[in-house]
C-alpha cells in the first residue's frame, strides 16, 4: 500500500510540476497575473508530494519492506538504521528521487526568497525549474521507478554496496547534489532573462547569491567525495580523474568561472552574454554528470547503472535542455548585451582570462572523459585516458590562473592602475621566491630534490601574500565597519583556500611515501621517520560483517604515538571490503590498509605517510565558506526595486 | 582603429591563441596518455604493442594464482577462454581479485609475460566491464569462425561471461 501511495505522490508531483511550468510561462507570455500566480502554490505542492515519496521510500527501508525491489536490492535485516536511510540514495532510482527532492528544496527556497522580484520574472524562473522537474520525474516514472514491487517478497534483502557503508557516504551525495542541482537556479535565472529580453537588468544580482551557495555546496560535496575515496577505497589517493569524479569537477570549474563572470556583469554590465552562456554550460554539465554516472556508458570505479534505456532518456533530455537553451541564447543573447567598456589592463580583462582558463580546463576534462566513447564510436579500439593527461594539462592551465589571482582585488574596474599592479607583482613574487629559496636551501642540506614541493610552496606563498596585501590595504585605507563586506571576505577566503589547497596537493604528491610490504607479527617497518609494528590479526564482528582486524602500533623513537586497526571486512552478502585505518594530523596522515593473508601470520600491508593531505580538503572547505559568506552580502538582499506599478507596466509592454 | 574595436580584436586574438595552444597541448597529451585494451587472443595475434604499455582485459583463470612466499610477487593467468596470458605483478591485489573475476591489468609485455603495474577489479562482483565483455565476445566470435573453418567437431566454448548486468 505504502509504495503505491508513494508512486501516486510522484504522479501528482509530475502533474503539479506541469502546472508549475506551463501555466506561469503562458501567464508571463500573455500578461495574465492569475496564471503567473499559479507558480508558487504549484511549486509548494510539488515539493510536498516529492518529499512525501522520499519519506515513504525511507520508511520502506526502515521497516524492511522487501516487497519493494529497490529496498530488497539495497538493504537487508542486519543493516544498521543510519545506513538504511543512506541506502535511499545508495543506488540509481533512489538517487534520482534525491535529485528531484533537492531540486524542490531549491525551488521552495527560491519561491520563499523571491517575493521582491518582479512577478513576471519570478514566475518565469519558477516555471523553468518546474520544467526541469518534469524531465526528472518523467525519467523516474518511465525508466527507473524506485517503488516497483518484487513479488513474492524475499525474506531478506541483498545488501547495500559495502563501499557505501561509510559515514562519509551518508552525506556526500546529498551535499554534492545540492551543488549540482543548485546550478539549475542560475540556469533558470539566465533562461528567464533571455525569455524576457533586456528588461531585467538586475537579474544577475538576483542570481549571484544562488550561484555562490550552489558552488559552495559543490565544493563541499567534492571534498567529501575525495575524502571518502581516500578513506574507503583503500588506495590512499585523493583524486583519480575517474569519470565520475570528472563529472562533478566540470560543473565546479565552470561554476567558478560563472561566479566571477556574474560579478563582472552585475557590477559593470559587461560580459552578460558570456555569463548567460556559462550558466547554461554549468547546468548542462551537471546533467551530463548525471548521464555519465547513471548510464554506465563509461567504465568507472563507481558507476552503478547500466540500463541503456536510461542512458538514452537522459541523453534525449540533455539534448533538449542544451539544444533549446542554446537556441534561445542564439536568438535572444544580442538583446541582453550591454555594459561599459574596459581597458586591456583592468579587472574585467583579468577575470575574462581566468574565465577562459577555467572553461578550457573544463573542456579538457570533458574531452578526456568522453574520449573513450569517441574512440569507441570511431572504431579506434578500446581506449582509456590516463591520469597524466589530466594532471599535466590541468597544472599547465591552472598555473597562469594562480599567477593572476593576487591581481584580481587590486585591479580596478574599467582601467587598472599599472603602478599598483606592478607593486603587487613585485611583493608577491618576491615573497614566493624567498619562500622558495629558503626551501631549496633547506632541501639542499638534506639532499632532497623535489621540484613539485618547491613549486607548491612558491605558488601558495605567492597567493597568500596577495591575500594578505589586500587585507592590509583595506585595513589601512577604509574606516572600520566597511573594511570587509561579506562579498569581499568570501572572495578573500576562497582565494586563501586556493593557497591552502596548493600546499596540500603539491606537498602530498611530492612527499608521500607509499609502501606495499609483507609484514610478519612483531616486525618493524620504517616509514617517514616512524616505525610501525604489526602486532597480529584477530577476528571481529560487526552488525552485518565479520572482519580480520590487524593491530599496528606506530612508534616515534620508541614511544607509542598511535595504535591503528585496519580491517578486511567480509559482508554477509559475501563482498569483501578494505577498511583503512588513518591516524590524521595537520602536517601528516599515517594510513594503513591490509591486503591479503600471506600465511604464517604474515599479511600484505599498505603503509602510507601522507604529508599535508588534510590541507587539500581544508582548501576546499575554505572555498566553500567563501561561497557561502559571499552569498550573505547585504547587497544581495533585494529590496523591492520594482514596484507593482512598474510590474504592471512591464506586463503591459510585453503584450 | 577605434578603441572598442581594438579591444575586441585583442580579445578575439587572445581567445584564438589560447584555443590553439590548448588544442595543441591536448592532442599532444592525449597521444602520450592513451592506452588501449586488448584481450589475450589479440595480444597473441600481435595486435598489442611490444614495447609500450597497454591494458590487458580478461578473466582470472582457475588454479592459476601463485604467490611468492617471501615477497609480494604474484603471478596468475588472464584468459579470454580461448587464449591465456601469464601475468606478473608485485603488490597488493584489489579486494575483488579472485578466480573467475574479470580484471583489467595495466602494464607491458616482458618476453612472453605481461608485467602488470596496476590491477583493477570491479567492485560489483556480478558486473563485467563492458570492455572486457566485448573483448571476450570478440575472442569467442574469432574462435567460432576458426572452428567453422577447420570443420572441427570440438564442443562449443562456454559462453559464460557475456554482457552481465
Amino acid at each position: 500500500m505504502i509504495p503505491e501511495l508513494a508512486q501516486f505522490a510522484l504522479v501528482l508531483a509530475l502533474l503539479l510540476a506541469l502546472a508549475q511550468s506551463l501555466l506561469p510561462l503562458a501567464g508571463a507570455w500573455s500578461g495574465s497575473r492569475a496564471l503567473m500566480s499559479v507558480a508558487r502554490p504549484a511549486a509548494y505542492g510539488q515539493a510536498l508530494f516529492v518529499a512525501a515519496a522520499f519519506v515513504l521510500l525511507a520508511y520502506s527501508f526502515l521497516v524492511h519492506d522487501f516487497s519493494v525491489a529497490y529496498v530488497a536490492d539495497n538493504s537487508n535485516l542486519a543493516l544498521p538504521w543510519y545506513y538504511r536511510i543512506a541506502a535511499v540514495w545508495g543506488a540509481h532510482e533512489g538517487s534520482l528521487l534525491l535529485w528531484a527532492l533537492i531540486l524542490n528544496v531549491w525551488t521552495v527556497a527560491l519561491c520563499a526568497f523571491s517575493r521582491q522580484l518582479p512577478e513576471v520574472f519570478a514566475s518565469r524562473v519558477i516555471a523553468i525549474l518546474g520544467l526541469i522537474s518534469v524531465g526528472f520525474l518523467l525519467f523516474m516514472l518511465l525508466t527507473s521507478d524506485p517503488f516497483t514491487r518484487l513479488l513474492p517478497a524475499p525474506a531478506n534483502g541483498a545488501d547495500l554496496n559495502p563501499v557505501l557503508q561509510d559515514p562519509g557516504m551518508t552525506f556526500h551525495p546529498p551535499v554534492l547534489y545540492m551543488g549540482y542541482v543548485g546550478f539549475s537556479v542560475a540556469f533558470a535565472f539566465s533562461i528567464a532573462a533571455l525569455l524576457g529580453g533586456g528588461m531585467e537588468k538586475h537579474w544577475v544580482r538576483w542570481a549571484r547569491p544562488w550561484t555562490n551557495v550552489a558552488w559552495g555546496f559543490l565544493s563541499l560535496g567534492i571534498v567529501a567525495g575525495s575524502w571518502w575515496a581516500y578513506a574507503e577505497l583503500g588506495w590512499g589517493g585523493w583524486w583519480f580523474w575517474d569519470p565520475v569524479e570528472n563529472a562533478s569537477f566540470m560543473p565546479w570549474l565552470v561554476g567558478a568561472a560563472l561566479i566571477h563572470a556574474q560579478a563582472v556583469t552585475e557590477k559593470r554590465g559587461s560580459l552578460s552574454a558570456w555569463t548567460v552562456l556559462l550558466s547554461i554550460f554549468a547546468f548542462s554539465l551537471s546533467l551530463l554528470g548525471t548521464f555519465l554516472v547513471r548510464s554506465g556508458v563509461l567504465t568507472s570505479v563507481h558507476a552503478f547503472a547500466s540500463d541503456p534505456k536510461r542512458g538514452v532518456f537522459i541523453l534525449i533530455f540533455l539534448a533538449i535542455v542544451v539544444g533549446a537553451s542554446l537556441l534561445l541564447y542564439a536568438i535572444r543573447a544580442p538583446k541582453v548585451v550591454s555594459g561599459r567598456s574596459f581597458a586591456g589592463m583592468s579587472r574585467e580583462t583579468g577575470i575574462l582570462i581566468g574565465n577562459l582558463l577555467l572553461t578550457v580546463a573544463a573542456a579538457m576534462v570533458l574531452l578526456g572523459t568522453l574520449f573513450p566513447l569517441i574512440g569507441d564510436a570511431f572504431g579506434w579500439g578500446r581506449i582509456s585516458v590516463g591520469p597524466p593527461y589530466f594532471g599535466t594539462l590541468f597544472i599547465l592551465l591552472m598555473a597562469p590562473l594562480v599567477f593572476l589571482m593576487p591581481f584580481g582585488p587590486f585591479a580596478r574596474w574599467g582601467r587598472a592602475d599599472n603602478g599598483e599592479l606592478k607593486r603587487v607583482l613585485i611583493h608577491c613574487a618576491l615573497f614566493g621566491l624567498i619562500v622558495g629559496g629558503v626551501l631549496i636551501a633547506w632541501l639542499w642540506s638534506r639532499a632532497v630534490d623535489h621540484l613539485q614541493l618547491v613549486l607548491g610552496a612558491v605558488g601558495a606563498a605567492y597567493v597568500l601574500r596577495g591575500v594578505i596585501m589586500y587585507v592590509l590595504k583595506r585595513w589601512r585605507g577604509v574606516p572600520r565597519g566597511r573594511r570587509y563586506p561579506a562579498e569581499m571576505a568570501g572572495m578573500l577566503l576562497a582565494h586563501l583556500g586556493v593557497a591552502v589547497f596548493l600546499v596540500g596537493a603539491l606537498l602530498t604528491n611530492a612527499l608521500s611515501i607509499e609502501r606495499d610490504v609483507r609484514m610478519a607479527p612483531g616486525k618493524l617497518q620504517e616509514i617517514g621517520g616512524y616505525q610501525m609494528r604489526f602486532e597480529g590479526v584477530k577476528h571481529v564482528k560487526g552488525p552485518n560483517w565479520t572482519a580480520e582486524q590487524a593491530t599496528v602500533t606506530v612508534l616515534d623513537d620508541g614511544k607509542t604515538i598511535a595504535v591503528m586497526h585496519p580491517q578486511k571486512r567480509t559482508y554477509d552478502g559475501g563482498q569483501i571490503q578494505t577498511e583503512a585505518a588513518v591516524d590524521a594530523g595537520i602536517t601528516r596522515d599515517l594510513y594503513v590498509a591490509v591486503g591479503e593473508d600471506l600465511g604464517d601470520g604474515a599479511w600484505a600491508m599498505r603503509l602510507y605517510d601522507k604529508p599535508f593531505i588534510r590541507w587539500i580538503w581544508g582548501g576546499g572547505v575554505l572555498m566553500m565558506a567563501g561561497g557561502f559568506i559571499a552569498a550573505a552580502d547585504r547587497r544581495f538582499r533585494v529590496r523591492r526595486q520594482v514596484s507593482d506599478a512598474q510590474t504592471n507596466a512591464l506586463v503591459e509592454s510585453q503584450t | 582603429m577605434h578603441p572598442t574595436r581594438k579591444r575586441r580584436l585583442i580579445i578575439v586574438l587572445l581567445m584564438v591563441a589560447a584555443a590553439a595552444v590548448a588544442i595543441g597541448l591536448t592532442v599532444f597529451a592525449l597521444q602520450k596518455n592513451v592506452t588501449y585494451l586488448f584481450s589475450p587472443t589479440e595480444v597473441l595475434n600481435g595486435k598489442a604493442p611490444a614495447h609500450s604499455p597497454f591494458r590487458l582485459g580478461g578473466v582470472v583463470k582457475e588454479h592459476s594464482i601463485h604467490r611468492d612466499p617471501s615477497s609480494l610477487k604474484v603471478d596468475f593467468v588472464v584468459t579470454d577462454r580461448f587464449h591465456d596470458m601469464p601475468v606478473q605483478y608485485t603488490g597488493i591485489l584489489p579486494d575483488l581479485f579472485r578466480v573467475g573475476q574479470s580484471v583489467i591489468a595495466t602494464g607491458q609485455m616482458d618476453g612472453k609475460h605481461f608485467k602488470a603495474t596496476e590491477i583493477l577489479a570491479k567492485h560489483d562482483s556480478t558486473y563485467m566491464p563492458k570492455e572486457v565483455a566485448d573483448a571476450i565476445k570478440k575472442a569467442e566470435a574469432a574462435g567460432r569462425a576458426k572452428n567453422a573453418e577447420h570443420k572441427t567437431a570440438a564442443p562449443a566454448a562456454p559462453t559464460q561471461g557475456g554482457d552481465a548486468h
